[in-house]
């Protein structure tokens, strides 16, 4: 999904719904200070687009009442914030010494043999996107990949391919089927 | 074969509920502590069972919460760490998604114990499955009233809130982990102070894992003298074991602190695949040095790994067979590192990718005459010099295996190419 970032000074906020507001307001409750609400703000904000465009980091710095840079550091310091577009399934593999030990290098090949594309790359069709990662917390199932939120284990080529063609066929629900990520 | 206590309640049908945990003895710690204990005892109790911590660095648990400024008028925290990032490890998230109130209850215990009415559960993002059933069991506890105002009827308050990284693995290092909770990048500050004097917020706060919060509620309902019997004496308890790599049973295992490492590969891992033979074993995540073979009978205890010039760590045992490569290994231990490096200390920033540049030169076949002794310079340039122990990890872990793996890194420079791949 693209999110147009262009927005002229007058028309206001445009990514930050109303109840998006009342549930950032809502987390500022939990902490002291309302910097502290920011990951949870932009976390939120990723999961109704996929993705953070500035516009959006500008709203989430003006809910906050806090700098924008605070909002734009704490982005574009950590991984699982997308600070580009990303395909309806973000396909994050692992290739850290567990897998790597099961031969997640070849998965890799596979996947990018399979999809047409290079690691950090999304498919024409906006579908997928690739992405490396570092350890999932799931060494003993390795090989491991998370799509979206799913953990898939003990992978081999086969069930890749397997797992990509139920993806393909899986209707579109026009929500992002449980990104973040 | 020791009975489970971490683990009793994994293979019990929803497990992760509360009702699955109350059945199984769960929150009777709560009901006695708040009955029996003042704050002060409590923390006595968990000096007494020489509970050490389980998040890497082992540091005793009932010492640090005693740490803990006695005067009421300053606002404690809890910061329950459970960000398990370190590759290799898993077993915080089988606590989480299996049996969750038994980490929860042990947060409780230790909010009680230090005067806290605020805790934070930092988590890894990418644990979906946990957040959720984080989420889920603190409601609850809340419904339950172990959470709340006025706890089982007591003066004791708390709230707790599950709060989500982002990917970074430096924000496991508690002073990191601080600075993230408060909204910045994840960058560790300088100690002291240490967070048990001024930490989240510039309050006393008490960072702990959450398999040495888990085993709280067991303290008290089994005490001191029972935890204290289990395994090696100089830190004990029951432990979680994670296996990966070239073994024929990976997963986790509950056993005693201490058994010895052979025990845990050989016995219960089911040793090597069929036809290969062990080469060397990493004993406690990616920041341990990898031993060898021969060295096996070493015991999983924090003094006896140390003593072997590695550490415990994060019990994040990974095997790797005769049939791979430790150059290939070390080079893609070292790139995580370089990866994950915060950037604030340019050691570990410029070191590491420096490591990272030769490294993949020797594993593309371009390895140049003097580059093994760049790499050792570089180690011993890092090492002991970086500003928080990411980088020592890094730096100790490729500097043993340039030292017990020197031939088949040499092979690298002079054959220019792998002999496995
Ligand atoms: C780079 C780095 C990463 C760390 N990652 C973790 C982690 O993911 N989980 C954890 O509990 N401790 C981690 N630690 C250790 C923490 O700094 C801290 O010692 C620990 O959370 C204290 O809890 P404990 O006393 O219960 O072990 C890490 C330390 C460093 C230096
Ligand atoms: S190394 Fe891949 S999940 Fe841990």
């Amino acid at each position: 999904m693209t999110v147009e970032s262009e927005v002229s000074a007058e028309s206001g906020p445009r990514f930050l719904t109303k109840e998006m507001r009342k549930k950032i307001e809502e987390i500022t409750g939990r902490y002291p200070t309302r910097r502290s609400a920011i990951m949870p703000s932009l976390f939120l904000a990723q999961e109704e687009y996929g993705y953070l465009c500035d516009e959006v980091l500008l709203e989430v710095a003006e809910a906050l009442g806090v700098p924008e840079v605070w909002v734009y550091e704490i982005a574009t310091f950590y991984t699982m914030f997308n600070t580009t577009p990303v395909g309806r399934f973000h396909i994050k593999l692992c290739t850290n010494v567990s897998c790597l030990l099961l031969e997640a290098g070849s998965l890799l090949s596979h996947l990018e043999k399979r999809l047409g594309i290079a690691r950090g790359e999304t498919t024409g069709d906006g579908l997928f996107t690739l992405s490396v990662v570092e350890c999932l917390g799931s060494c003993d199932t390795a090989p491991v990949m998370q799509i979206n939120k799913t953990y898939y284990e003990t992978l081999s080529a086969e069930g890749i391919d397997q797992i990509l063609e139920e993806l393909k066929a899986r209707p579109a629900d026009g929500g992002r089927e449980g990104a973040p990520a | 074969m020791m009975e489970k206590v971490l683990l009793k309640n994994a293979e019990t049908p929803d497990s992760h509920t509360v009702g699955a945990y109350e059945a199984s003895g769960g929150y009777q710690a709560l009901a006695t502590v708040l009955r029996d204990y003042q704050p002060d005892e409590l923390i006595e109790l968990v000096k007494e069972s020489n509970l050490k911590g389980r998040g890497g660095a082992g540091f005793a648990t009932g010492v640090k919460w005693g740490f803990v400024p006695k005067d009421p008028a300053l606002k404690k925290y809890l910061c329950c760490n459970a960000d398990e990032g370190e590759p290799g490890t898993f077993k915080d998230r089988a606590i989480m998604e299996k049996d969750p109130h038994q980490m929860i209850e042990g947060m409780i215990l230790c909010a009680y114990a230090i005067g806290a009415e605020t805790a934070y559960i930092y988590i890894r993002g990418e644990y979906t499955l946990s957040i959720q059933r984080l989420e889920a069991a603190l409601q609850e506890a809340y419904d339950k009233g172990y959470l709340g105002q006025r706890i089982l009827g007591s003066d004791f308050n708390l709230d707790i809130y599950v709060h989500c990284g982002a990917g970074a693995y430096i924000c496991g290092e508690e002073t990191a982990l601080i600075e993230s909770l408060e909204g910045r990048r994840g960058q560790p500050r300088l100690k002291p102070p240490f967070p048990a004097i001024e930490g989240l917020y510039a309050s006393p706060t008490v960072v702990n894992n959450v398999e040495t919060l888990a085993c709280v509620p067991h303290i008290v309902t089994r005490g001191a003298e029972w935890f204290s019997a289990i395994g090696s004496a100089s830190g004990p308890g029951p432990k979680l074991y994670c296996l990966s790599g070239h073994v024929r049973k990976p997963g986790l295992y509950e056993l005693p602190m201490g058994i010895p490492l052979r025990e845990l590969v050989e016995e219960h891992a089911g040793g090597a695949k069929p036809g290969r033979k062990i080469k060397a074993v990493i004993p406690g995540g990616v920041s341990a040095p990898m031993i060898l073979e021969s060295d096996l009978d070493v015991c999983m205890d924090f003094e006896s790994l140390a003593a072997a010039g590695t550490m415990l760590g994060s019990a994040g045992v990974i095997v790797i067979d005769d049939n791979d490569c430790v150059v290939r290994v070390a080079t893609r231990i070292t790139e995580f590192f370089a990866h994950e490096s915060c950037g604030k200390c340019s050691p570990c920033r410029e070191g590491l990718s420096w490591a990272v540049k030769i490294l993949r030169r020797l594993e593309n076949g371009e390895g140049k005459e003097g580059d093994l002794e760049q790499l050792d310079f570089l180690c011993d340039g890092i090492f002991g010099n970086t500003f928080c122990a990411l980088g020592d990890g890094a730096a100790w872990g490729l500097r043993r295996a340039l030292q017990h793996f020197r031939d088949e890194f040499v092979y690298h420079v002079e054959k220019k190419e792998c002999p496995f791949h």
